[in-house]
């Protein structure tokens, strides 16, 4: 069938697309479930986007607020989507993250304190209750580290730096994926009997984000183009705070444990503008909120010297701040030379998270198409219209760990399945092409452009005539994209690598779009000007995006109704 | 405002040289900014790693200057601009291009330490004024500055016989976990080679993290291995005296 000479090859079980905590979650259920499993990724290991969580992980232990429960986990998560969350998620990860997190301690991590030895927890942006478990702010830190070196003992066979370019199908199940050595730029065939996307977001369609090179939306991309659903592709998390200056950090992130631990929120003339815009839960109100506040503030001329609004901490003692927040007083001293401890911070929003992604199964994460599994940032439906401060951490672990029992348990009963040297040869030919064009654009450029089409035409506030000409916009970037030139050689060459992802960020740009368009309302992370209120009908709907052909179709599926029971939970009145 | 010149290595292990850039300085930049500008705007095909561009990460390292950092860290206003600023791949790992080395000895490394053990039947509590200083350790986001710069490495090339700074910060992070319950005295001595570090500091002085690795990483896990081989009279007195754990 193949000329698998031709390639590098390698045969799992279980295939891991992403080593962040979803996939290295993945990789530890299906290792100890006896699967022989592979994880792929494009950075060094230990290296992936969780590192850079930092204020927490989300999970109902009730340590430190004794009443809290699944059930209220469960209703903030609803709530703060707005509830066109896939409910059966949502309800899984209220009820298994606290097993989650201990199991992580079980594993070596070390989370702060009670002072009774329990794991201490603090309070986060829509939480009814303190329910952060955390590491000082280097929560994500800590998390990657204790998973990478569980599945180091485990003995996972990690292809570090190696990126994934298509996934190869039979008939319309997922038997593989075909990548390249970003070191030496040789292509290699990786089989598998089944594959789990935890590739992460797509940040770096944006210019201002929080996000690292590596969150292009490859897995989004990669499902659609083999066939599969993507869900709720218009919400887009935009987080309240990231830093405004200088310029080179523009979009780090600011964490949201600094409002967590009392800091508030000013404009230039003073005004703690919160209690104009959620009087009740002012600084921890809902990202999508806070940061729509910021951003009117900047807009009706009362922001920082820089565009942004302020944040202060430092009415607490130093030494609790240097103790809470290390990570955040040292960004701030080194790259901005602001002193926490003494002054605030200027912040504004910047581009942060993917509430959107690859459509799976609640129970079992699978996607579909056969074979093909997702989780975390990657997947959607947990969070709805907009997530929570501290549910994505939960996210990874509670299915994570779904996505590895069930990608060996398909993988353990299904045969091996053909690889079509066809699909091989095009992922191939269309890799190589820009070494061979005589001229033809940068990628860096191509790259700009769309960061600035998404940022003015598709950001935190959108309207009809924005999105309509958005689509054109891109429309014109895939032409360009189609004609890029790389310089240099196949060795370690980042302007080629990101050639590469300029599709994929194409693609999910696209689906961004459409889905945004469509949805004639506003609700959560998704704010129309020309459609302000949140709209009925639309509240019982989520859009689906999938390839037909060349053309990107947008359909939509009624949002699963809840049992009654939890229904009640969520009602209103409480 | 002003222009800086970078002179950057470029090449692989067998070819290469250094080769200078003119790049605007904008207010607050770091060296990565200056990186990533020669990308966009001169060489397309620059080797760097980095990802958080944050100092969270440990991937962009380099030596600016002749120093080992971070080069997401690193404020080019805190450099002279009267000549031009050097930017090197760390000089004790095999280059693969330009910036980027193969650091994959130090994968190896990890792969030799025994994971955290519990004690059998424990309750899982323990006290942050017990966790303190393993948190300490905790924090090392793997730049491998240190084991850059030890001369135990970059010196004498002790690669088989040595386990280098960053990994005894990560035996120190087990061996001093409040619930851990295994030695790594043996491997220690015999297979990460803690003997060879004369306690120059050096790694101490690079850590973007601050950890003190060598006053308080290496130095009692030498107490421990010289306990445990070498003066067992030692180990028992601290046994009794509730010090931390030797075996
Ligand atoms: C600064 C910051 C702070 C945050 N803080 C918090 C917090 O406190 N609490 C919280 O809950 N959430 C937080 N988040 C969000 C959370 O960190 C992320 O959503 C989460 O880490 C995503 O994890 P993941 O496993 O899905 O993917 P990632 O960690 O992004 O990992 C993706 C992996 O996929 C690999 N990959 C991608 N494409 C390919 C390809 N084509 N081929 C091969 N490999 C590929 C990458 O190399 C990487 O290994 C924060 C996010 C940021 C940016
Ligand atoms: S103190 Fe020891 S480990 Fe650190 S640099 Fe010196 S010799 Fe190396
Ligand atoms: S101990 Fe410090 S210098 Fe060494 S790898 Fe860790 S963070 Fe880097
Ligand atoms: S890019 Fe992450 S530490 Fe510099």
């Amino acid at each position: 069938m193949t000329n698998q000479t031709k390639y590098e090859t390698h045969e799992h079980d279980v295939l891991i697309i992403g080593a962040g905590g979803a996939g290295l979650r993945a990789a530890i259920e299906a290792l100890a479930a006896g699967a022989r499993v592979a994880v792929v990724s494009k950075s060094l290991l230990g290296k992936a986007h969780t590192v850079m969580a930092e204020g927490g992980i989300a999970a109902a232990m009730a340590n430190v607020d004794k009443a809290d429960s699944w059930k209220t986990h469960f209703r903030d998560t609803m709530r703060g989507g707005k509830l066109v969350n896939n409910w059966r998620m949502a309800q899984l990860h209220a009820q298994e993250s606290p097993e989650r997190v201990r199991e992580l301690e079980q594993w070596g991590a070390l989370f702060d304190r009670t002072s009774d030895g329990d794991i201490l927890q603090r309070a986060f942006g829509g939480h009814t209750f303190k329910r952060l478990c955390h590491v000082g702010d280097r929560t994500g830190l800590e998390m990657i580290r204790t998973l990478q070196d569980r599945g180091v003992q485990l003995g996972i066979d990690v292809f570090m730096e190696c990126t994934v370019i298509r996934l190869l199908t039979d008939g319309n199940r997922v038997v593989g994926a075909f990548g390249y050595w970003r070191e030496q730029g040789r292509f290699v065939v990786l089989k598998a009997k089944a594959v789990v996307m935890a590739t992460g977001g797509i940040g770096k369609a944006w210019p201002v984000t929080s996000n690292s090179w590596e969150c292009t939306g490859d897995g989004m991309a990669l499902a659609y183009e083999a066939g599969a659903d993507l869900l709720d592709m218009e919400f887009v998390q935009f987080h309240p705070t990231g830093m405004v200056w200088p310029p080179g950090v523009q979009g780090l992130l600011v964490t949201e444990a600094v409002r967590g631990e009392g800091g508030i929120l000013r404009n230039k003339l003073g005004e703690r503008f919160m209690e104009k815009y959620d009087p009740k839960r002012m600084e921890l109100s809902t990202r999508d909120l806070v940061a729509r506040s910021i951003y009117t503030e900047v807009k009706e001329g009362r922001g920082s010297e820089h565009g942004g609004a302020f944040l202060d901490i430092s009415h607490k003692p130093p030494e609790y701040v240097k103790q809470k927040l290390p990570s955040m007083y040292h960004q701030f001293k080194e790259l901005a030379d602001v002193d926490i401890t003494k002054g605030p911070m200027e912040v504004g929003p910047t581009c942060h998270y993917m509430m959107g992604g690859i459509r799976v199964d609640a129970e079992t994460t699978a996607a579909s198409l056969p074979g093909l599994f997702a989780a975390g940032e990657s997947a959607a439906g947990l969070h709805g219209a907009n997530r929570l401060g501290g549910n994505s951490l939960s996210d990874l672990v509670v299915f994570g760990r779904r996505a590895g029992l069930e990608a060996s348990a398909f993988a353990a009963k299904s045969p091996a399945g053909g690889i079509d040297s066809g699909q091989i040869a095009e992922a191939e030919h269309d890799m190589l092409a820009p070494f061979e064009r005589g001229d033809g654009e940068n990628p860096y450029t191509v790259h700009r452009d769309l960061q600035n089409v998404m940022q003015n035409l598709v950001g935190i506030f959108r309207t009809e005539e924005d999105l309509t000409t958005a689509l054109a916009e891109l429309e014109k970037l895939k032409q360009r994209a189609t004609r890029l030139r790389v310089e240099g050689s196949r060795l370690f060459n980042p302007g080629w690598h990101l050639a590469r992802d300029l599709k994929c960020m194409l693609i999910v740009s696209e689906a961004v779009a459409r889905s945004a368009l469509a949805r004639k309302e506003s609700r959560g992370a998704h704010s129309r000007i020309d459609c302000p209120n949140p709209d009925e009908q639309w509240g019982k709907q989520n859009n689906v995006i999938s390839r037909e052909g060349d053309r990107m179709k947008l359909r939509q599926i009624p949002v699963k109704e809840m049992p009654d029971e939890l229904r009640e939970l969520v009602a209103d009145d409480k | 405002m002003a222009d800086a010149i970078l002179e950057v290595f470029r090449g692989n292990q067998e070819v290469g040289g250094a080769k200078q850039y003119t790049v605007p300085i904008t207010p607050g930049m770091v060296v990565l900014d200056a990186l990533h500008y020669i990308q966009a705007h001169l060489e397309p095909d620059l080797a760097v790693r980095w990802n958080c561009k944050a100092g969270k990460c440990g991937s962009c390292s380099a030596e600016v200057n002749g120093k080992p950092r971070l080069t997401c860290k690193t404020r080019m206003d805190a450099l002279p601009t009267d000549k031009p600023i050097t930017v090197y791949p760390m000089k004790s790992f095999p280059v693969i291009k330009d910036l980027v080395t193969d650091v994959s000895w130090n994968y190896r490394v990890n792969r030799k330490i025994p994971p955290f053990t519990p004690k059998p039947g424990t309750d899982w509590k323990m006290y942050q004024e017990d966790m303190d200083r393993v948190q300490e350790f905790r924090k090392c986001i793997e730049c491998f500055l240190c084991q850059n710069v030890c001369h135990v490495v970059r010196d004498h090339h002790k690669k088989e016989e040595f386990g280098g700074p960053r990994f005894f910060v990560r035996v120190a992070s087990l061996e001093m976990h409040p619930l851990d319950n295994v030695s790594r005295a043996k491997l220690l001595k015999d297979e990460l080679g803690i003997g060879y570090c004369n306690i120059t500091k050096c790694c101490t002085e690079v850590c973007p993290e601050e950890i003190k690795i060598t006053d308080n990483a290496i130095i009692p896990l030498k107490e421990r291995v010289v306990d445990e081989f070498y003066d067992p009279i030692m180990k028992l007195v601290r046994k009794i005296r509730g010090a931390p754990k030797a075996g």
